[in-house]
């Protein structure tokens, strides 16, 4: 592994994985896991299909709760506390942990209501309130132009690419601390997908940003460190230039090469 | 023989078969309408039976029917919605929700005439309810149950999973994803599963019978004993009263359905074009 960079002086991790393991019953998908993820930076994961990028992923906001036989082993730390510790709010966890999924999945709503929806489960109910929320929340994700005049009408009747933007300002609208990315623009062109880049080096600023990809150059595009996954083992992590250039581990230079993967 | 030939023939078959099909239904509605359209007036549907039904209107068969199919519905589909809800979004899939599917589905099978002798048992002798509304609504209420368990399971499970995701991931409660997200986007199913319940309750006759009794007089509470149409119809027609009164309540008992069918079927579908 590459030694840690300099960011470790600014702040303490946002995320800090500990011998992590996960078990889909007796299948393991992940292989003690340890990393850190600091505030504000963008945090690639590459590998293969069934590498555990995803897992990884969704372990954070513990949506892989919701599936029969899911297994934890290990810390798994935000902000400092374990969230596999019993008596963990997941309501709260997930608040703060925003995700966007590999599909665009605009519910069938408005753009409106899309938007404000976790604002509405978490008791806003000012229409001033919401509307500036909704305004911010397109504007970050440059999508208010677009909409602006027809956020009264179903969210499904968007393109793809807009959804994808509309379910990332549907995140923001939470006010999270970090940006969950399950391969974000694997289903969109390549002028939605430079779109969706672009937001993400703006938000930067405000969030913790992790980025799933199967699209290793994305992560060369976007990410400041970037971790690669294989069969649920962590190979190597480190900032995304040195990776690309020198990896560490031969197996990163095979896969980066696209010898395989 | 060769394929296309095959194929001819098949099509051919099928078209035969879907057009005897059509031909039922149609010579059904038509033969029961012009039997009972010219007994049908105002008055008729205004006016309550008199001389046992040979005369007279059937009012307060009409107010029976409708007071019994809603009681039903009203017991009917918390506890049915509310199980499916309990089936698909709480529990993993194992014995207790096997056995309670196979109980649900036991229930479809049972003849009608055994929900009335246990429910004139339990509720109208042991529980002392006599022939009522209340009997004969929580009576016919477990008849419907199979039905809106199985039909809201199966709209509650059509609900893509992706949908579940993105609301926990948004921060909801499990009931709050079931009260925002499951349930609008499977209402339009949960309400057919609800109507087909409807019109089996409007027919049904032999767990009434037995249930609520066969009062022509309008009801005045849940203790009241009341006739519906179905009852009416059955009376009418077996005892020989007067046919041409059965055929006038056969005739408004299929209008009704038909009316309720299309109705629903059209606030679905604006429903539908409004949220999906």
């Amino acid at each position: 592994m590459t030694p840690m960079t300099d960011l470790t002086d600014l702040a303490p991790p946002a995320i800090r994985a500990r011998g992590l393991s996960h078990f889909f019953g007796s299948v393991q998908t992940l292989k003690s896991v340890t990393l850190d993820i600091w505030p504000h930076e963008i945090f690639g994961i590459i590998g293969p299909a069934g590498s555990g990028k995803s897992t990884f992923l969704r372990s954070l906001n513990r949506l892989n709760d919701l599936i029969r036989g899911s297994r934890v082993e290990g810390r798994l730390e935000v902000e400092g506390r374990n969230i596999y510790d019993p008596g963990t709010n997941v309501v709260e966890l997930r608040r703060r942990l925003g995700m966007v999924f590999a599909t665009p999945v605009p519910l069938p709503r408005s753009i409106f209501e899309n938007i404000v929806f976790g604002s509405r489960l978490a008791g806003v109910r000012k229409s001033g309130e919401l509307k500036e929320i909704v305004r911010d929340c397109l504007e970050k994700t440059s999508l208010w132009e677009e909409v602006k005049d027809r956020l009264a009408s179903s969210a499904l009747k968007l393109s793809g690419g807009q959804q994808q933007r509309l379910c990332l300002a549907r995140i923001l609208a939470l006010r999270p601390d970090v940006i969950l990315l399950d391969e974000p623009t694997s289903g969109l062109d390549p002028i939605s997908t430079m779109k969706i880049e672009e937001t993400l080096r703006q938000l930067k600023r405000d969030y913790t940003i992790i980025l799933v990809t199967n699209n290793t150059k994305q992560a060369g595009r976007v990410a400041d460190r970037t971790a690669f996954l294989l069969a649920g083992e962590l190979v190597e992590v480190g900032p995304t230039d040195q990776m690309f250039t020198a990896p560490a581990d031969r197996r990163t230079d095979d896969y980066l090469r696209g010898r395989f993967g | 023989m060769n394929p296309r030939r095959e194929q001819k023939i098949a099509a051919g078959v099928l078209w035969f078969f879907v057009l005897v099909t059509v031909f039922i239904l149609l010579f059904m509605i038509f033969f029961i309408l012009r039997k009972g359209l010219p007994v049908l007036s105002l008055s008729f549907l205004a006016r309550n039976p008199v001389d046992m039904g040979r005369a007279g209107g059937i009012f307060s068969t009409i107010i029976g029917t409708i007071v019994l199919t809603l009681a039903a519905i009203l017991i009917a589909t918390p506890l049915g919605v509310g199980t499916a809800i309990y089936l698909t979004e709480y529990t993993w899939e194992n014995r207790l929700t096997r056995v309670i599917r196979f109980g649900a589905e036991c229930l479809a099978g049972i003849p009608s005439i055994i929900f009335g002798l246990f429910g004139f048992i339990l509720f109208v002798t042991k529980l002392g309810f006599g022939w009522s509304i209340l009997s004969g609504s929580l009576t016919l209420s477990f008849m419907l149950l199979p039905t809106i368990i199985r039909t809201s399971e199966e709209a509650i499970r059509s609900v893509p999973k992706d949908f579940r995701e993105v609301s926990f991931s948004l921060g909801s409660t499990r009931w709050q994803m079931v009260t925002r997200v499951i349930l609008p986007s499977a209402l339009p199913g949960i309400v057919t599963g609800i109507i087909l319940s409807v019109g089996r309750a409007i027919g049904e006759t032999a767990a009434v019978i037995f249930t609520a009794g066969s009062a022509l007089n309008l009801p005045t509470s849940v203790f009241s004993s009341s006739r519906t149409m179905s009852v009416h119809f059955y009376i009418l027609a077996r005892e020989g009263i007067s046919l041409d009164n059965a055929y006038g309540t056969a005739a408004v008992l299929i209008i009704a359905i038909l009316g309720i069918n299309i109705l629903t079927y059209s606030l679905m579908n604006k429903y539908i074009r409004k949220f999906q």
